[in-house]
């Protein structure tokens, strides 16, 4: 060890060095620096004078070991592949049904489910115009539609992830559905996606339905819930990857992310709750953009925060609350309306990516999403580059196969200083909330969103087929729309005004006032009584709008 | 106030309207454009999204836009042409209105119908969207000398 040391420092090592940066440099004057999209400057070669391996015990260690910068578990994807987490969502309940089980038929082993926009705006399907219904999302709004949504679909066996903004009115009714199909609550796993009210108001305005307080309210309520009935479910999802796609750089996004779950713990600490009884379900959700090694770096460089976070600064005991656990999504961000067909070769190279950077669960895009809503060729393709990466690659045979990369290593630690000095800032703006509300966190991705396409207009970064290796051909949109059936959806509509016409009205009105008392009453659970209110019937656009009237609407308001 | 913007005025701002109407949020193009707009030195209106289609109408009449660009991302542009429908309606023939981002191919064809004047699919260039909208603006200034001249005459 000592001698291999003593070489790396010896003259003769140092003489090589300088005499191969002469050589670069004669040949390629001026192009000693790049910069990555977190605005760092990168290097033609890295060597052990930027990264020596002396700290390896203190910033690496080995997997499943704090602080975790090589991967969660002992055995990371040797043992359990990553998740294989398809988003779904289309059409009506049925529809969805059939999509679900098609795609865990091709080989994903998970739930996931995308409301319609209607559902994500907080209304019923027959509050809103018919085109817009199901193109992006399934529509759902009670716990029957539920049901149907998710019938022969084994959610008691595999795990579940829903996008379901506050009031989480999604994971009520797959309670109600569990209560009629007699699965016990104890036995559901999954995710409430989109649980993270912080990342709609700052980059993805149409997910919040609620006031910021209402939100903040609403989350906690959930999560306290969540942990003493459905234990092991995920109520927080913190998502960077609103923030990226938003324009945030990579650094900014993992920066604005551990924040936001810095302020999340906060705030169950501050309700009584400890830090082990909530911090073990805190789960992370980010895209994967396709600059490959500045997203491995940003991944390994959140998993080494994340620890130190949750231990010395949140103050848990238990290991199981320092795990950095993440979902990653390959970023639509990166892909091209122009040769739709080239985004199967982004998706890949995102993909490995998020694999090499040890994440838990991915979604891989169809190449037809910067089109429309997935066609089922698509999304059997999407699935089938994981199943490629996973059985035929390799590249599950290795753990963090880039640890101990000069460079992986030296861009590791540079993204973790860049990330912490974010979160710096924004502790010195008084935490994320106070941040969001005085409109930093919102300026920084404005500005950097902008940066980026400025870059693209003057070809800076080159985008193939947008501003660089046009072709004007007839074949330029391959893939085919997708939209759902009018009159199937019209039918739907109906359906849902005859069960509103025909359930018991005194049922709903009594869980509507009981919701509304207990948005007025402190020492009540709103979600709780969301559960209940579900299950006697009352639809999602109910909840919403008496949560709106106690609590306030989220800003900026739908104007009339 | 009205100005009464006319090819031969060609100092007259350039007024646009950027919104989003329908469901989707996903605003970092529709903030993208109307900064450019606005370096380009045109005046700019910005809302928030979910717009309904009879406000969008109410703010182009108070706000007395030339151009309405309306970005839809996620299949908004499917109830755009009831925005030009309702744009007729109110006599504000003279508005021109453009949509930005994701229209599929085949749905092309029944906004430009509706009287959607251009629609700037992903990769269209700054340049493009800025040279595009004041030469549409210009149109609206002459159209509407016209409408204003004619009645007038009546």
């Amino acid at each position: 060890m000592n001698d291999r040391a003593d070489n790396l420092s010896s003259p003769s090592s140092d003489e090589a060095h300088v005499s191969w940066r002469r050589d670069y440099e004669a040949r390629l004057a001026g192009n000693w620096g790049i910069c990555n999209r977190s605005g760092l400057e990168i290097k033609p070669l890295y060597t052990p004078a930027d990264w020596d391996g002396s700290r390896y015990m203190q910033d690496l260690s080995v997997p499943g070991q704090f602080p975790y910068t090589r991967g969660i578990h002992t055995t990371m994807h040797r043992e359990r592949t990553w998740t294989q987490r398809q988003l779904i969502g289309l059409g009506t309940p049925d529809d969805y049904n059939r999509r679900v089980r098609t795609l865990l038929d091709a080989g994903a082993n998970a739930i996931s489910l995308i409301p319609c926009n209607s559902v994500f705006r907080g209304l019923d399907c027959d509050e809103v115009d018919l085109p817009l219904l199901g193109t992006c999302g399934t529509v759902v709004n009670t716990v029957d539609e539920m049901g149907r949504a998710l019938d022969r679909v084994p959610f008691e066996r595999i795990s579940t992830a829903l996008n379901d903004p506050s009031p989480f009115t999604l994971f009520a009714f797959l309670l109600g559905v569990a209560k009629r199909r007699g699965i016990p609550w104890e036995r559901i796993t999954g995710t409430s996606n989109q649980s993270d009210y912080i990342s709609h108001f700052v980059a993805n305005h149409m997910f919040y339905r609620l006031s910021l307080p209402g939100a903040r309210r609403v989350l906690l309520d959930h999560i306290e819930f969540c942990r003493n009935h459905v234990p092991r479910w995920n109520p927080v999802s913190v998502v960077g990857q609103h923030m990226q796609q938003a324009g945030a750089t990579p650094a900014e996004t993992m920066g604005f992310t551990l924040s936001t779950a810095i302020q999340y713990a906060q705030d169950c600490i501050e309700r009584g709750m400890t830090p082990d009884f909530v911090l073990r379900r805190f789960t992370f959700f980010f895209d994967i953009s396709i600059s490959v090694f500045e997203e491995i770096a940003k991944f390994r460089a959140g998993r080494r925060l994340w620890a130190r976070i949750a231990r010395e600064r949140l103050g848990a005991r238990d290991p199981n609350s320092w795990l950095f656990k993440f979902h990653g999504q390959t970023s639509g961000v990166d892909l091209t309306h122009q040769q739709p067909l080239n985004n199967i070769a982004r998706v890949t190279t995102q993909a490995i990516a998020g694999i090499l950077s040890g994440l838990q669960s991915m979604h891989t895009d169809a190449y037809d999403e910067a089109i429309s809503c997935p066609s089922e060729d698509a999304a059997l393709i999407a699935i089938a580059t994981q199943n490629i990466l996973r059985e035929e690659a390799h590249l599950c045979d290795v753990i963090d196969p880039l640890g101990g990369s000069y460079y992986v290593e030296t861009l590791t630690d540079q993204m973790e200083a860049k990330v912490a000095a974010v979160i710096a800032q924004i502790d010195a703006a008084g935490g994320m909330y106070r941040a969001i509300e005085r409109g930093l966190i919102q300026d920084m991705i404005g500005k950097s969103a902008r940066a980026f396409q400025d870059k693209v207009e003057r070809g800076e970064q080159k985008v193939v087929g947008v501003n660089s290796y046009r072709r004007e051909s007839a074949a330029e949109e391959r893939a085919s729309t997708q939209r759902p059936d009018a009159a199937k959806m019209r039918q739907h509509v109906e359906k849902l005004l005859a069960f509103k016409a025909t359930r018991s009205q005194s049922a709903v009105r009594a869980g509507l006032s009981a919701l509304a008392r207990a948005a007025n009453s402190s020492g009540d659970n709103i979600f709780g009584r969301i559960v209940e209110a579900a299950a006697a019937g009352v639809t999602h656009g109910e909840v919403v709008a008496c949560l709106r009237r106690e609590m306030g609407f989220g800003q900026p308001l739908i104007t009339e | 106030m009205k100005h009464s913007g006319s090819a031969d005025r060609p100092g007259v701002p350039v007024r646009v309207l950027v919104t989003k109407i329908g469901l989707d949020g996903h605003d970092r193009g529709s903030r993208i454009v109307a900064a450019y707009l606005r370096d380009a030195g045109m005046e700019v209106v910005y809302t928030p999204p979910w717009q309904t289609v009879a406000n969008t109408v109410k703010r182009a009449t108070e706000e007395d836009v030339d151009v309405i660009g309306i970005s839809s991302l996620a299949t908004d542009h499917l109830i755009v042409p009831q925005l030009t429908a309702a744009l007729r309606a109110a006599g504000l023939k003279h508005i021109r209105v453009v949509v930005g981002g994701i229209v599929p191919e085949g749905e092309r064809s029944v906004l430009i119908a509706s009287g959607v004047d251009r629609i700037f699919g992903p990769g269209s260039s700054r340049q493009e969207i800025v040279t595009a909208v004041s030469a549409l603006a210009l149109q609206a200034h002459q159209q509407r000398a016209e409408v204003s001249g004619e009645t007038r005459e009546r």
